[in-house]
């Protein structure tokens, strides 16, 4: 029945852009943590999460990422998001994380506003 | 209270296991399909059933380690709203005990869990919560 989150992830000058393809649930969401926190161990402070192969996100999945924005927004770093379905995107905003996060509708609007 | 008969009725018995709530989810996909939800809709509920899931897998404390989940198709001739109500024999909770998540509160907090209930209510048309000692049932409908 688990449905194993795949992630790709593209490092770029200054950019770091993490494909997800999956269910994001605690394995997941821990999955797209240990991601996160080797590449900012590796200096990044400007993460892409595209979330272009991913339906469906629970809440500890999201809560594992308030977790890295929280350690971007310490580190002085961006966290950003895009390619979200439609309810992916409501729960975001139902729980307030474009406060903190940016959303973008794809990658190169993305990309942009890092810019 | 239905005012509308039931033109598709189906019930789970999920045990209290690492994602079963998927399987909850792809019924409600099936549901809402055969209702012709639109594609958000259809998701919407296949959160938000996922998220009732994971309450009570978490949350419940019941002995019976399982969770009954009816997902009822009403309306008439056509089907005009899918209701779908997720039981458990725990131990049940006080709504007002619930503090409401908030994301300036949780960015900071080491507990960032909690939202369960805020994105069901922001996801489906109606909620109901009926809570005690033997347990705890939450009513979910979404209109077509």
């Amino acid at each position: 029945m688990t449905e194993t989150l795949k992630l790709n992830v593209d490092r770029r000058d200054g950019l770091a852009v993490i494909y997800t393809e999956g269910y994001i649930n605690n394995q997941g969401g821990e999955e797209i943590a240990r991601a996160a926190y080797d590449l900012i161990g590796s200096g990044y402070r400007s993460l892409l999460l595209n979330l272009s192969g991913t339906k469906i996100v629970n809440s500890i999945g999201i809560s594992i990422l308030i977790e890295i924005i929280e350690k971007m927004l310490e580190l002085e770093g961006r966290l950003a998001f895009c390619n979200l379905t439609p309810t992916i995107e409501k729960t975001f905003h139902i729980m307030g994380l474009a406060q903190y996060a940016g959303i973008y509708p794809d990658e190169s609007a993305a990309v942009q506003a890092f810019n | 209270m239905r005012e509308n008969p039931v033109l598709r009725e189906v019930t789970l018995t999920l045990p209290m296991a690492p994602d079963m709530e998927v399987a909850a989810s792809k019924t409600a996909t099936a549901l809402a399909e055969f209702m012709r939800m639109s594609p958000e809709k259809v998701d919407e509920v296949r959160l938000a059933v996922v998220e009732a899931c994971i309450n009570a897998f978490e949350h419940s404390h019941s002995r019976d380690r399982r969770v009954r989940i009816t997902f009822a198709v009403i309306g008439a001739p056509e089907p005009e709203k899918l209701e779908i109500t997720v039981q458990d024999a725990g131990v049940g909770f006080n709504r007002r005990h619930v503090e409401e998540p908030n994301i300036v509160e949780k960015i900071r907090s080491t507990n960032k869990r909690g939202w369960g209930l805020k994105i069901i209510e922001g996801l489906m048309d109606e909620v109901e919560i009926d809570s005690g000692r033997n347990g705890t049932t939450v009513v979910m409908r979404k209109r077509r």
